[in-house]
């Protein structure tokens, strides 16, 4: 699997590129700036973008610009963006397209390496990942009031939480450690709760509970 | 000793007599040619004005006036201790003849330098001669009775007047003699008054709107006060937030992995624990320093400016939140800062006291200004008294001129305006 890198920083460009390849990732190019990206991803045509939000020149949100600027030329083009904070207002612009294929993660997400290239692969298969951070934030606000999420058991909103994130049923069940079985279940359950569809497809699951947290606004 | 004291006073007092004498004959005799030259020159200016030339030359030679009228203040200074406010407004650099002779003849500043240039040249002139007069008019009066009075008087019927005094002999001589000496003494003692005197006029002509100054002095000395008090607190926050929370951990973090290092062979699993360990607490160290980055300067607003960080800010209430945002740039980074954290403190307020559950924010910019309104459907009744937190932000704006207004009758609904002067870029 091929993947472009775009992170300003050496030590920490430096570390990733070590680590995705020693999880089997063919680095296309590791870039440090954003012109350098927009031409790595115009150029290279990698399975998946592992792009910092803040880079250079401007040291704004340049690399998040360039991504999204990428996905417009190529729709879907997987991205992952890491960011040293995360900002619902971001996560919006990233998913506003519905196509998938689309990660979100607060860097220190790449302590836990297996998670971590978990959440990479996942992204490149055209699914979601979204930080624990993103969902907590959405969860916190739309709980106060709203009386369906206000009746899904401890248990149902861990699931939510992590469904929200982009996990599958099977990687839910890995993380909390039950069946899969058991997961279904679970699921739903919190889909006839909060009055969604069910849906096979991983990305649209996300997107349904995505949409369902934003209503209102 | 004590006459000794008593002589070098009465030596010093002569000096600055003598010195106050010859600074004011300066003043009268070199600058009366000078004022003369600047008011023609400027009159000649204005003239020239409806055919365009004065265009070129107005700046130039109220430039000049301008130095002149400083040359001046600087001399009020040294040789009296009078302080006369400088209160030209600048000229934008670059800006073409059309626009510098506009904002100069605007500026009300330049109307009383010419307003002084009248002056200096009637009354300024008479106040500066004056210490010379008294102190170098008594020195004939002395001489009088020693013989000079025949100079003058030729005949009995001739009368020579000496200020007040006719002399025409030798004892109306003496006569002058004591006037003279009575004016000297007057002269020894008040000299350098008179010479203070002048430039007070000069001053009270010159200076213009000083009781406005003052007030203006006033604000800004309050204001920076309290800027510094802000800031060092601000500094006392971070180093304290530093030392007991990132700090701490990364210390701890360094104990466990020297733990481990000895522990890895003899008891891996303990390792492990303490690895496990080691890692949450490098995580968490992570998650105080975003906060602290946060309360400085919170990262959205680095990246995308005050429209996106506000409206990040909405995303994150429980109320619903309508922003809108009119901004045809970005704020200068200092307002910038002190306009999201109004904002972020309203928004908390409001959040916390006044159990609205709509919330619209309007950002705007027009007219030099910077306007933020924040309007809730809430209970009302807030009010910015001291010791709440209406105040503080109402301070902390107070660094940029800006203002805080708050309208929340009770029952609601609550608007909190807050206005800052500035400019976009």
């Amino acid at each position: 699997m091929r993947v472009v890198l775009a992170e300003d920083l050496f030590l920490l460009r430096d570390g990733l590129v070590r680590m995705l390849e020693a999880y089997g990732f063919e680095i296309a190019a590791a870039v440090g700036t954003g012109p350098e990206l927009a031409r790595a991803l115009a150029g290279s045509g990698p399975d998946v973008a592992v792009v910092d939000v803040r880079l250079p020149p401007t040291h704004t949100d340049e690399g998040l610009q360039c991504a999204l600027a990428a996905r417009r030329e190529r729709p879907g083009l997987p991205v992952l963006v890491l960011s040293q904070h995360v900002e619902q207002l971001y996560a919006r612009e990233l998913l506003a397209d519905g196509d998938g294929g689309i990660g979100y993660l607060l860097k220190d997400r790449v302590f836990d390496t297996d998670q971590f290239v978990d959440a990479v692969r996942r992204v490149a298969a055209g699914g979601t990942a979204m930080d624990p951070q993103v969902i907590q934030q959405l969860l916190a606000r739309r709980s106060a009031g709203d009386r369906a999420l206000g009746r899904l058991t401890p248990r149902e909103r861990e699931v939510l939480e992590l469904m929200a994130q982009g996990r599958s049923n099977a990687g839910i069940a890995a993380q909390l450690g039950v069946t899969e079985r058991a997961i279904a279940k679970h699921t739903s359950n919190i889909f006839g709760k909060l009055g969604l569809e069910v849906s096979d497809d991983d990305n649209r699951r996300v997107l349904a509970v995505l949409a369902h947290l934003d209503r209102d606004r | 000793m004590d006459t000794d004291t008593y002589e070098d006073d009465f030596r010093s007092r002569a000096r600055e007599a003598v010195l106050a004498a010859v600074r004011g004959l300066v003043l009268a005799l070199v600058m009366l040619p000078v004022t003369l030259l600047c008011l023609t020159l400027t009159l000649v200016s204005l003239e020239l004005l409806p055919v365009g030339l004065g265009f070129l030359l107005t700046p130039w030679i109220l430039g000049g006036l301008r130095d002149y009228a400083n040359t001046r203040r600087r001399l009020a200074e040294e040789w009296c201790g009078v302080r006369i406010p400088v209160a030209y407004r600048p000229v934008p650099q670059g800006a073409g003849p059309w626009t510098r002779t506009l904002t100069m003849l605007r500026d009300p500043q330049t109307w009383r330098d010419v307003r002084w240039l009248l002056v200096d040249m009637t009354a300024g002139f008479v106040t500066a001669l004056l210490p010379a007069l008294v102190l170098f008019f008594p020195f004939q009066g002395l001489l009088l009775p020693a013989g000079l009075w025949r100079a003058y008087v030729s005949g009995p019927a001739d009368t020579y007047w000496y200020a007040f005094v006719p002399v025409t002999g030798q004892a109306t001589a003496f006569l002058a003699a004591a006037l003279a000496a009575a004016v000297l003494v007057f002269a020894h003692r008040f000299a350098p008054r008179l010479l203070t005197a002048h430039f007070r006029l000069t001053r009270a002509v010159l200076g213009g709107e000083q009781g406005e100054l003052v007030e203006r002095v006033r604000v800004l000395t309050e204001t920076r006060q309290d800027a510094v008090d802000t800031s060092a607190a601000e500094l006392r926050r971070i180093e304290r937030d530093l030392h007991d929370g990132a700090q701490a951990r990364l210390v701890a973090m360094g104990m466990d992995l020297g733990t481990i290092e000895m522990l890895v062979e003899r008891d891996a699993a303990q390792a492990k624990r303490l690895l496990a360990q080691a890692r949450r607490n490098s995580a968490e160290a992570l998650e105080e320093l975003r906060d602290l980055v946060r309360g400085i300067h919170p990262p959205v607003l680095a990246e995308r400016g005050l429209g996106d960080a506000v409206r990040a800010l909405a995303l994150r209430l429980p109320p619903v939140t309508e922003v809108s945002v009119e901004l045809a740039g970005r704020v200068e980074a200092p307002v910038e800062s002190a306009a999201y954290f109004a904002v972020s403190e309203v928004l908390t307020n409001a959040v916390k006291h006044s159990g609205a559950d709509r919330i619209w924010i309007d950002v705007h910019h027009d007219d030099g200004r910077l306007r933020i309104t924040v309007t809730d459907n809430g209970r009302g009744g807030a009010a910015v008294g001291p010791g709440s937190g209406l105040a503080g932000i109402e301070r902390r704006l107070g660094t940029f001129d800006g203002v805080l207004a708050v309208s929340s009758p009770a029952g609601g609904p609550t608007m909190v305006t807050v206005e800052i002067p500035c400019v976009l870029s």
